[in-house]
C-alpha cells in the first residue's frame, strides 16, 4: 500500500522504517529535512520537504493517491487538521493520528479519526518502572513490556 | 456590525493584535469577553489594559476552555496566528461544549472550505480580503469576490468587460453562463448600475455583477473575459 507518514521524528521515522522494509510505499513528510536523520539507512522510500497541512503541499506530494496517511508530528492541532483534511477533503480511506493531549485524543476519536494518545500509557509504565523494588526488577518490567509489544 | 445585543458572553482565544482589539471592542459594546493566552507575559499586559478579562492558558485545551465556561459562551473567536489552532479550538467549543457560534481567523485562504467543511461557522482571512481590494487592479484578476452567500458555495462576483471580450456588443440572451450562474447587474462606464433584461447589451467596460457557484468561477471568466474562440477552417 501508499502510505504517506507526517511528521519525520522518532515515531515517525521508526514508522517509515518498518513499513518500508515490509514491502510498502512509504513517503515521508516534513517541514525540516534534518529529520530525514532519523530514518534507518535501509529506508528506500520517498522524503519530501513540506507543511501537511498546506493544500498544495499534499497534493503536490500525491497525497490523492494515498491508501494510508498518518500525522506524527510534534503538534496535535497539526496532527488533527493534517488527518481531517486527509479524511474529509481528499478521501483517504485509513488516516491515523498521535494526539499527545488525552482529552483533545478522545474527542477526535469519536468524531471519527483513528487516534492513539501516547501519554497515560507511558505514564503508567513509567510508574511500574518506579515501583519496581529493585534495578533487576525495573529491567524485567521494561522487558515484560516489549514482550507485549511484540518487541522481542 | 450589529451587536448590539448586550450580555453576550464571548471567548476569544488568542491576545495577539487582533484578539487584543477585538476584545476592547467588544468590552465597549458591553458584552461579557474572556481572552485566553498562552503567553502569561501577554495575557499580564492585555489585563493591565482591559482589566480582568484574560486567562492565561492554552484554548485548545478542553480543561481551560471547560474553566473558561465555554459551555454558556454564545460565541468563540479563534484568532491565533496559527489556523490549525483556530481551528482546533473552534472543534473543541462545538464538539464538547456546544457553543453555538463559532469563527476562526484564517491566514492561508485556502484553509477556508476545509473550515466550512469541518463545521466552523465563520472564517475571516485578512489576506483574502486584501486581495479583494486589490483583485480589480491585478490583469490577472479581473473577477472580484464581493460576498459569499452561506453554504451552499453560491457568491456573487464583479467582473470588468475587457474591449475584445467575446459578450462585448451581445445581448444577455447570447450570452452562454455556466451553470447556476446569472447576471444581476450591468453597470456601465458612466456608473449607472442597471438590471438587464434578455435584450441589454454588454458593451466593453461595462461592469458585470453576477451570482455564480465558487466551482464555476472559472467558467464565468472564460464566459465573460476571454475574447471570442479563433475559428477553425
Amino acid at each position: 500500500m501508499r502510505v504517506m507518514i507526517m511528521g519525520c521524528g522518532r515515531t515517525g521515522a521508526a514508522l517509515a522504517g518498518e513499513l518500508s522494509a515490509e514491502g510498502h510505499d512509504v513517503l515521508v513528510l516534513d517541514v525540516d529535512p534534518a529529520a530525514f536523520r532519523f530514518l534507518p539507512d535501509e529506508f528506500k522510500g520517498q522524503k519530501e520537504v513540506g507543511n501537511g497541512i498546506d493544500l498544495d503541499v499534499l497534493r503536490k506530494v500525491g497525497i490523492d493517491t494515498m491508501d494510508v496517511f498518518v500525522s506524527a508530528t510534534r503538534g496535535d492541532n497539526r496532527n488533527v487538521m493534517a488527518a481531517q483534511i486527509a479524511k474529509h477533503v481528499f478521501g483517504v480511506k485509513v488516516v491515523a493520528s498521535r494526539v499527545f493531549d488525552p482529552l483533545r485524543e478522545e474527542m477526535y476519536r469519536n468524531l471519527g479519526l483513528r487516534t492513539i494518545n501516547p501519554t497515560r500509557v507511558q505514564a503508567r509504565r513509567l510508574k511500574r518502572v518506579i515501583e519496581a523494588q529493585t534495578d533487576e526488577a525495573a529491567r524485567s518490567v521494561v522487558a515484560e513490556f516489549m514482550q507485549q509489544d511484540g518487541m522481542v | 456590525m450589529t451587536v448590539s445585543r448586550a450580555g453576550m458572553y464571548i471567548i476569544v482565544v488568542g491576545g495577539g493584535k487582533v484578539g487584543f482589539h477585538l476584545a476592547k471592542e467588544l468590552v465597549e459594546a458591553s458584552h461579557e469577553v474572556l481572552v485566553i493566552e498562552q503567553d502569561p507575559e501577554k495575557a499580564a499586559e492585555i489585563q493591565e489594559e482591559l482589566g480582568d478579562i484574560v486567562m492565561s492558558g492554552d484554548g485548545c485545551e478542553a480543561t481551560v476552555l471547560d474553566k473558561a465556561g465555554t459551555s454558556r459562551a454564545d460565541m468563540l473567536l479563534a484568532v491565533t496566528g496559527d489556523d490549525e489552532d483556530n481551528l482546533v479550538a473552534c472543534q473543541v467549543a462545538k464538539e464538547r461544549f456546544n457553543v453555538a457560534r463559532t469563527v476562526a481567523r484564517i491566514n492561508n485562504p485556502k484553509n477556508e472550505e476545509i473550515f466550512r467543511v469541518l463545521n466552523v461557522d465563520i472564517t475571516v482571512s485578512a489576506t483574502s480580503a486584501i486581495m479583494a481590494h486589490i483583485e480589480p487592479e491585478l490583469p490577472t484578476h479581473r473577477l472580484t469576490t464581493l460576498t459569499k452567500l452561506g453554504g451552499a458555495g453560491l457568491e456573487i462576483v464583479e467582473l470588468r468587460i475587457p474591449d475584445d471580450s467575446r459578450v462585448a456588443g451581445k445581448r444577455i440572451r447570447e450570452v452562454l453562463l455556466p451553470y447556476q450562474s446569472m447576471i444581476l447587474l450591468v453597470v456601465s462606464e458612466d456608473g449607472l448600475p442597471k438590471v438587464p433584461s434578455a435584450d441589454t447589451m454588454v458593451s466593453p467596460g461595462d461592469v458585470v455583477v453576477a451570482v455564480t457557484l465558487q466551482e464555476s468561477e472559472n467558467a464565468l471568466r472564460e464566459a465573460l473575459l476571454l475574447p471570442p474562440p479563433a475559428r477553425s477552417f
